[in-house]
């Protein structure tokens, strides 16, 4: 049953080996269990807890806070909940379309350097990717305001009242998310587009291929693995963003994320807020699946 | 295509001036002269020294520091050894795989739900120790969650880039379990070291929702501090502060792009 294996130069039995790997593991194991994975089971007990009068958890089982994540409150059926859960979808769903759509020629145009000024665009890329969110958020009160040359076209064109920012607004929200997730979908689009067999393309132009179909047929398949990284990793954090919608989006564009800090910050309803992490990891977790399932399919063909 | 056309110049340029037109805004008003508007009034560097004036600015900063160092520290140590863990021994498919995913784990998902997470198994564990009350230790725990993963996967990339030939050549030479590891392995893969370190310090400072939800009242740090302050009235000293963050963060990313590079070169 114990094998003996050379492993790394070192004469020994797997037995032996597997036991030492254990005791490397442990350590950090032991910590990510404790907390990530332990308190990742205990938000999923409380989403079925309930709230008491002062806000403190009440040991009390029920589907109570699911139901009214549905709609079902003391009123009556509303869609406010499910709402907001579209609208992360949705948002989290456009910031990535539109983030695509900027990376590709950003890409193409730092791949297109020499290598020495290749570095240099990349750190640049690289450093608003570190920046802190909070800063780079609220900059944006800066650029909108009333006094500079953005907001005063909008209010010349009639868009906005004269003399009011261009904050809070969707088109806020939209440019603050962009301009935060843009980075994570151009960093590893770039990995793929640096490696990007020009041969396809030219021998596709040779063909007198469309430029679309340059782009669908040459281009993109060679490219799929870094943008789908790209893809996943904006779209599943912008899902659960709350910085930028409570800056700049006001009350009226809340987010899911928005609504669980509420209810952790102000409403004190650990259970329900428990309950809509819930929900946002349910749409995390289908979001990965999806992504499994493309991601294989694109390996077939 | 492969010399790039003017439509793509123009497009990477404008997004690039879209990523760094936020940024040059906060600096281009942290030297103007006015405390209130934005017409521009003169240069100044009162806001700069107005910052070192502030006791709660300063508590702040030291409280960032305090933070962003222990969580690295504890977090480089522990991912290093993860990493070493998972890479340089015999696992099978199937406990690779879930190991795997264990560590993708705090990358992937909302850092929301983490810190929502978190809030819950605190106010739990308050219960039965008082030193989980919301504070600089739980934003540490915080931290150093989600640092472990970054710092383990950027070392185990060095691991396997390394290959085993050097290590059967320490042992072909006698070498003893510890005497590879500290004398063989560990200088091997001090760049990666450095760089996950790297990487989990800017993280740390980059970090707002979980200390957000972690932090007491005592443990203000500079990112929750200018959140709070921009939801009331944003001033000059505001934009001085975060400049003073943002050339700290281009100096870390630099000086970690460097390290990668030269890691890849060897």
């Amino acid at each position: 049953m114990d094998k003996i294996i050379v492993w790394y130069g070192e004469l020994t039995s797997v037995k032996s080996l597997l036991k030492r790997g254990l005791l490397f593991l442990s350590p950090g194991m032991i910590w990510l269990l404790l907390f990530l994975v332990l308190p990742g089971l205990v938000l999923i007990i409380v989403s079925f807890a309930s709230r008491g009068a002062y806000g403190q958890l009440v040991w009390e089982f029920s589907l109570e806070n699911y139901k009214r994540l549905a709609g079902f409150g003391l009123f009556g059926w509303t869609s406010d909940y499910i709402m907001i859960l579209w609208r992360s979808i949705l948002v989290a769903a456009v910031t990535t379309f539109i983030s695509v759509l900027l990376s590709y020629p950003l890409c193409f145009f730092i791949a297109g350097k020499s290598e020495r000024t290749r570095y240099l665009w990349l750190t640049m890329l690289i450093i608003p990717f570190w920046t802190n969110m909070v800063i780079r958020t609220y900059a944006w009160f800066l650029i909108l305001a009333p006094e500079l040359p953005f907001a005063k076209l909008a209010a010349a064109l009639g868009i906005i009242a004269p003399d009011s920012p261009l904050y809070p607004s969707v088109f806020a929200v939209y440019l603050g998310m962009v301009s935060i997730y843009l980075p994570f979908v151009a960093l590893p689009l770039f990995s793929s587009i640096e490696k990007l067999d020009w041969a396809l393309v030219e021998a596709a132009n040779d063909l007198y291929a469309s430029r679309t179909r340059i782009f669908m047929h040459a281009i993109l398949p060679q490219t799929l693995p870094g943008l789908s990284v790209g893809v996943i990793l904006t779209f599943v954090p912008a899902m659960g963003m709350f910085v930028v919608p409570d800056l700049l989006g006001g009350a009226k564009y809340m987010l899911v994320g928005n609504v669980i800090q509420q209810q952790f910050g102000a409403s004190r309803d650990w259970a329900f807020g428990a309950s809509i992490s819930m929900g946002l990891m349910a749409l995390t977790m289908c979001s990965l699946y999806l992504y499994r399932r493309k991601s294989k399919e694109v390996t077939i063909i | 295509m492969k010399k790039s056309n003017i439509v793509v110049t123009v497009l990477a340029l404008m997004t690039m001036a879209f990523l760094y037109l936020p940024l040059a805004a906060v600096a281009f008003f942290s030297i103007n002269a006015t405390k209130y508007g934005l017409v521009w009034k003169g240069f100044t560097l009162d806001w700069y020294f107005k910052l070192f004036h502030n006791d709660i600015i300063l508590h702040a900063a030291w409280n960032t520091l305090v933070l962003a160092v222990v969580s690295t520290v504890v977090a480089t140590v522990l991912g290093t050894i993860l990493a070493i863990g998972m890479d340089r021994f015999p696992w099978s498919g199937k406990t690779d795989t879930s190991l795997d995913m264990l560590l993708h784990l705090p990358v992937i998902i909302p850092d929301i739900i983490l810190a929502a997470a978190l809030v819950v198994a605190f106010g739990l564990l308050r219960l039965v120790s008082s030193i989980f009350e919301p504070g600089l230790l739980n934003m540490i725990i915080g931290h150093i969650t989600f640092q472990i993963a970054f710092v383990a996967l950027v070392v185990r990339s060095r691991l396997v880039s390394l290959g085993s030939d050097i290590e059967e050549a320490a042992r072909d030479l006698f070498a003893s379990t510890p005497y590879l590891l500290w004398h063989v392995t560990l200088p091997l893969i001090l760049p990666g070291i450095v760089a996950g370190a790297m990487l989990a310090f800017t993280l740390s400072l980059d970090d707002f929702v979980i200390s957000f939800f972690t932090a007491g009242p005592d443990s203000v740090t500079l990112p929750i501090y200018i959140y709070a302050a921009v939801r009331r009235v944003v001033t000059p000293e505001i934009h001085a502060l975060s400049t003073i963050i943002l050339l700290i963060t281009v100096l870390l990313v630099v000086g970690t792009e460097r390290l990668t590079r030269k890691m890849q070169h060897d």
